[in-house]
């Protein structure tokens, strides 16, 4: 399972599908995405999504690429499941954490931005 | 060669910043030194009048920063008052400056009293926080 979650962590961008992943961990499909849930609390999906988004927020903070192409970077298919995945994790869409952080860095010390935008789940 | 040149951000907790603003600006007469909205958090930060290179952030304690669980305990630290000796600020006139604020009903700990270093006293901030302040001797 940590086999599986590293390549997750490595290659969040690839398409990465449960039976590429059940492959990885040499065994079933079905018996993959249940130990995973039971090993970390949540699904391989959710999980990896959790690494797009969380990539996607510093690409977001740290540079001017579009929004559309960050997606595209990070992994996602579609900007539209990009905006609804973000949103439903950070609580906020792309746009708007983005223009509320970049204003933030000027003058607030960037360990209260992390702990204060760090995704809960 | 020192390896540090001044403190620049000290912050505390308070359990609403409204009330923090009332009670630092309004009654003990510091300055807002920035009071923004980031969407994620409000950073409010004081500081003494003509001194902003020295901000107090008033940080309010909850999630995602901590957890729910964990700003529990740390609100109930707060009004315990077990934060410690939370902020020290001198004074030109220690016993005027009691007398005025008291009058604008502060919770005071401790009266104007003769130390070998100055006159000083103590009191509490709305949630629990320790504050004292020192005329230092001349």
């Amino acid at each position: 399972m940590l086999r599986v979650r590293d390549a997750m962590d490595r290659d969040y961008a690839q398409p990465l599908d449960v039976p590429a992943l059940a492959r990885i961990a040499h065994v079933s499909q079905a018996h993959f995405t249940r130990t995973f849930r039971a090993t970390f609390g949540e699904t391989p999906h959710r999980y990896l999504q959790r690494r797009r988004v969380e990539r996607a927020m510093f690409l977001l903070r740290e540079t001017d690429r579009s929004v559309t192409d960050i997606c595209y970077e990070v992994g996602f298919g579609s900007p539209a499941t990009f905006s609804r995945t973000f949103r439903d994790i950070v609580g906020r869409p792309p746009r708007t954490y983005r223009r509320e952080t970049v204003a933030a860095t000027g003058y607030v010390p960037t360990c209260f931005t992390k702990a204060w935008t760090r995704p809960s789940t | 060669m020192t390896m540090f040149n001044a403190i620049t951000h000290s912050q505390i907790y308070v359990l609403d910043q409204d009330e923090a603003l009332d009670f630092y600006v309004g009654t003990l007469g510091l300055e807002v030194n920035t009071d923004a909205d980031l969407g994620f958090m409000r950073w409010l930060t004081v500081n003494v009048p003509g001194h902003p290179d020295r901000q107090i952030l008033l940080e309010k304690p909850g999630p995602p920063a901590m957890s729910e669980e964990t700003a529990q305990q740390v609100r109930e630290l707060v009004t315990k008052g077990a934060t410690g000796g939370s902020l020290i600020f001198t004074t030109d006139d220690c016993r005027g400056t009691y007398e005025t604020l008291k009058s604008r009903g502060v919770e005071f700990t401790e009266e104007p009293t003769d130390r070998p270093y100055g006159i000083d006293c103590g009191l509490r901030d709305p949630f629990g926080n320790n504050i004292r302040f020192t005329q230092p001797k001349s």
